[in-house]
């Protein structure tokens, strides 16, 4: 008889929720996210304490699977008029939200509409203006912010007598060691983001014209110089030499090794330390992005990746206000430390990351400070972000061509030649959708 | 009621005709709304689509005429993925086809346990695509799979995901693992519906075996060899797609794509929809040529009984 109380018991829950949201007469937003995992736990975490922290508004959250996954089913939703409140959109993605003029109502708007005050200079400055328009806008809302980082095994190092290198002249002259000693010494997860976007942020090198294509999408085009190229013949080179180890295009596939304490350093995302913390059995610290050293005004600081929040348009005031009232909570001090702690993501206020600082977090986890150390070094010309149309198309023929040098099928000079000839007229084709 | 008393008692006539001239179009509509709805319409909406750069949320589109095919077909990836999709398709069907019938040829002479060893071939007939593309990652991952640590004894340093030979080989073995149940499961039954007197009087004209099987066996099994031939063809073209998926992870990198996964990964992780649509109307023409070939050559030397 006890599945009969069972159910008579959910029967009454339902009808208590149900009479609750009618006699509170909470106005309902969605969240669709591409959070899953731990990450998805933290995430649904924020929105049960939004929803218990003020009964005027409740936030669903639902898991719609990756970025790509998410992005597209938010498009599909919006052009059956059954879009979500908000919507958790990818840096790669983060163009075509914004280029289709009238999909998303700016987070700036949204808020200043609220009544909430917004100072733009309260986000960490990395964070600032990498979702936001050519006037410094804020469109996205910064939500999961990361950073590429280096992770390197303290065993392994120690056990080669070396320190981690702050430029790649120096891992030239520690990787034979480390390759001496047993380990291949470096692998990354993800070319176009750490290889290339950060690249050129890291050595405040352009990317695309147009301002890094923040200044409108026609005449845009990507902008490959000698430094990178040197880049990937070096790496090529060490890969010929046992120095660097490729595992493909798949995030997991070129992680894995280094938690297994096969790889010694491993250059990922400042949001994979929650997770390397659970599940490596050897001491492990991280350090800022190398850089080359010989390349002139080198050593500013990266972009953000990850993902940011955007109010979709064509929503009553009412749940406007309560997407406003979430972003006020979700850039709370104590939210964004929590976050932080939780998920190794950066905090995106600088009061957040004072919070951290104050108590006491970094000296029990250095490694965690790294990201946001690194968003905030000195930025440059070419260090607030870019903006291009199908760029997620654009990052699958550079992870093709770099999976061609990477297995020789291709020299580095061709596999820039095709990523700038089919970059540039998908770049074309992205300005022609967004012509009226 | 009237009108099938009537039919009833015509039961000697040699033809039964409807007395109304809507009945039979009545019974035909379920089957013509379900092909209107499901086919006609999106593929005139891919036809129309092809011919615009959109925007994907829907604000506006900018009709560019031919541009979306001049773009596909000038691009050298698309090159590259239609001779993949060639080679797998040939390589899945000839081997799924090859594999199943001679193993149908075996467990037609197995005598004793023969059910058993016929139940163990199907069983992987029940097994759905994506979970044996999951079945196939694990087995050649790169760090843990088993059958890359067999190649490795042999000498054979596979790569997953970074080499694209190794990829495609996974690739390939996984979906003709997965197709051969179905066909030897037909082969099976095409060879019991052969008829002993016939294999009789074969064995009497001609000892060897390997000869009566190519003069007289096979001939036989031809209907059934090319109903298979169709539903292999179709099957490494699109019916892959949930191998593929899960090879890749949701990252194409540089590894082999089939045209069909290639049209999704524009129009739905791309968002290009032009471009995407363009694909597949290249793609319907494709498989209308590919079926009239088979129709037209290879039917015509295919004699049924």
């Amino acid at each position: 008889m006890a599945y009969r109380k069972t159910a008579a018991g959910i029967v009454a829950a339902a009808a208590l929720l149900g009479t609750s949201t009618v006699s509170y007469a909470a106005t309902e937003i969605s969240w669709w996210h591409a959070m899953g995992g731990a990450l998805g736990e933290a995430t649904v975490e924020i929105a049960n304490g939004f929803n218990a922290s003020q009964d005027v508004c409740q936030i669903t959250p639902v898991y719609k699977g990756t970025y790509e996954e998410t992005l597209t089913a938010g498009i599909a939703a919006f052009r059956a008029g059954e879009q979500p409140n908000i919507i958790q959109v990818f840096d790669a993605g983060a163009a075509t939200v914004i280029g289709a003029k009238g999909a998303v109502v700016p987070a700036q708007d949204i808020l200043e509409n609220a009544g909430v005050d917004f100072n733009i200079e309260d986000y960490v400055a990395g964070v600032r203006y990498f979702y936001a328009d050519s006037d410094g806008k804020m469109i996205g809302m910064p939500f999961n912010s990361s950073t590429p980082i280096l992770y390197y095994n303290v065993d392994a190092l120690e056990k080669a007598g070396v320190d981690a290198p702050k430029t790649w002249e120096e891992f030239i002259e520690i990787a034979p060691k480390l390759k001496e000693a047993g380990y291949v010494p470096l692998a990354q997860s993800h070319l176009p983001w750490i290889f290339t976007e950060n690249f050129k942020s890291r050595h405040n090198l352009q990317f695309a014209t147009n301002n890094n294509g923040y200044d409108g999408a026609e005449g845009t085009q990507l902008v490959f110089g000698e430094p990178i190229k040197n880049h990937f013949t070096a790496v090529k080179g060490w890969l010929d030499d046992g120095l660097f180890g490729y595992y493909g295009t798949g995030w997991g596939d070129n992680q894995t090794p280094f938690n297994e304490g096969k790889v010694a350093m491993w250059l990922g995302s400042s949001g994979s330390f929650g997770g390397i913390q659970k599940t490596v059995e050897f001491p492990f610290s991280a350090t800022y992005l190398p850089y080359w050293d010989a390349v002139e005004g080198a050593g500013t600081g990266t972009f953000i990746g990850g993902a940011a929040l955007f109010s979709m348009s064509g929503k009553p005031e009412a749940e406007n206000n309560c997407t406003a009232s979430f972003f006020e909570y979700l850039a709370s001090p104590e939210v964004q430390y929590k976050w932080h702690k939780d998920t190794g993501y950066v905090p995106i206020t600088n009061a957040a990351y004072e919070l951290a600082e104050k108590d006491g977090y970094y000296k029990e986890a250095p490694a965690a400070e790294i990201g946001i150390k690194q968003l905030t070094l000195p930025g440059g010309d070419w260090t607030k972000g870019y903006r291009m149309g199908f760029y997620v198309q654009i990052r699958d023929v550079m992870n093709r061509e770099y999976g061609k040098i990477m297995s020789g099928e291709t020299s580095v000079e061709d596999a820039f030649a095709a990523i700038e000839d089919e970059g540039n007229k998908l770049l074309e084709r992205f300005a022609k959708t967004t012509a009226n | 009621m009237r009108q099938s008393a009537v039919h009833l008692s015509g039961a000697l006539m040699k033809k039964v005709q409807f007395q109304s001239r809507t009945v039979p179009f009545l019974l035909l509509l379920p089957q013509l709304a379900i092909v209107t709805i499901f086919f006609l319409w999106p593929a005139a909406e891919a036809v129309q689509s092809s011919f615009y750069l959109e925007d994907p949320f829907g604000f506006g589109a900018t009709f560019v005429g031919m541009d979306n095919f001049t773009d596909t077909l000038t691009s050298s990836d698309y090159g590259r993925v239609a001779r993949f999709t060639g080679v797998f398709t040939f390589f899945v069907t000839f081997l799924s086809l090859g594999i199943a019938l001679l193993l149908a040829v075996k467990a037609d002479k197995v005598l004793r346990g023969a059910s058993s060893y016929k139940t163990l071939l199907m069983w992987v007939y029940a097994v759905a695509p994506p979970v044996a593309g999951l079945i196939g990652v694990l087995l050649f991952d790169q760090h843990v799979g088993p059958i890359t640590e067999f190649f490795a004894l042999l000498g054979w340093d596979m790569q997953i995901g970074v080499s694209f030979f190794d990829t495609s080989f996974a690739m390939t073995v996984t979906a003709v693992w997965k197709q051969v149940p179905v066909n030897f499961i037909f082969f099976l039954s095409g060879l019991q519906g052969i008829s002993k007197s016939v294999q009789e009087a074969a064995s009497i004209d001609c000892r060897s075996g390997f000869r009566r099987f190519w003069t007289v066996t096979f001939p036989l099994l031809a209907p059934t060899g090319f109903f298979l031939l169709i539903i292999n063809i179709t099957y490494a073209f699109f019916d892959t797609f949930g191998i593929i998926d899960v090879v890749l992870k949701g990252e194409p990198g540089n590894n082999p794509v089939t045209l069909v996964y290639k049209v999704y990964l524009d129009g739905f992780r791309g968002n290009d929809l032009g471009g995407s649509s363009a694909q597949s109307v290249i793609l319907m023409l494709l498989v209308f040529i590919l079926t009239v070939i088979q129709f037209r050559l290879i039917e015509r030397r295919v004699h049924y009984t």
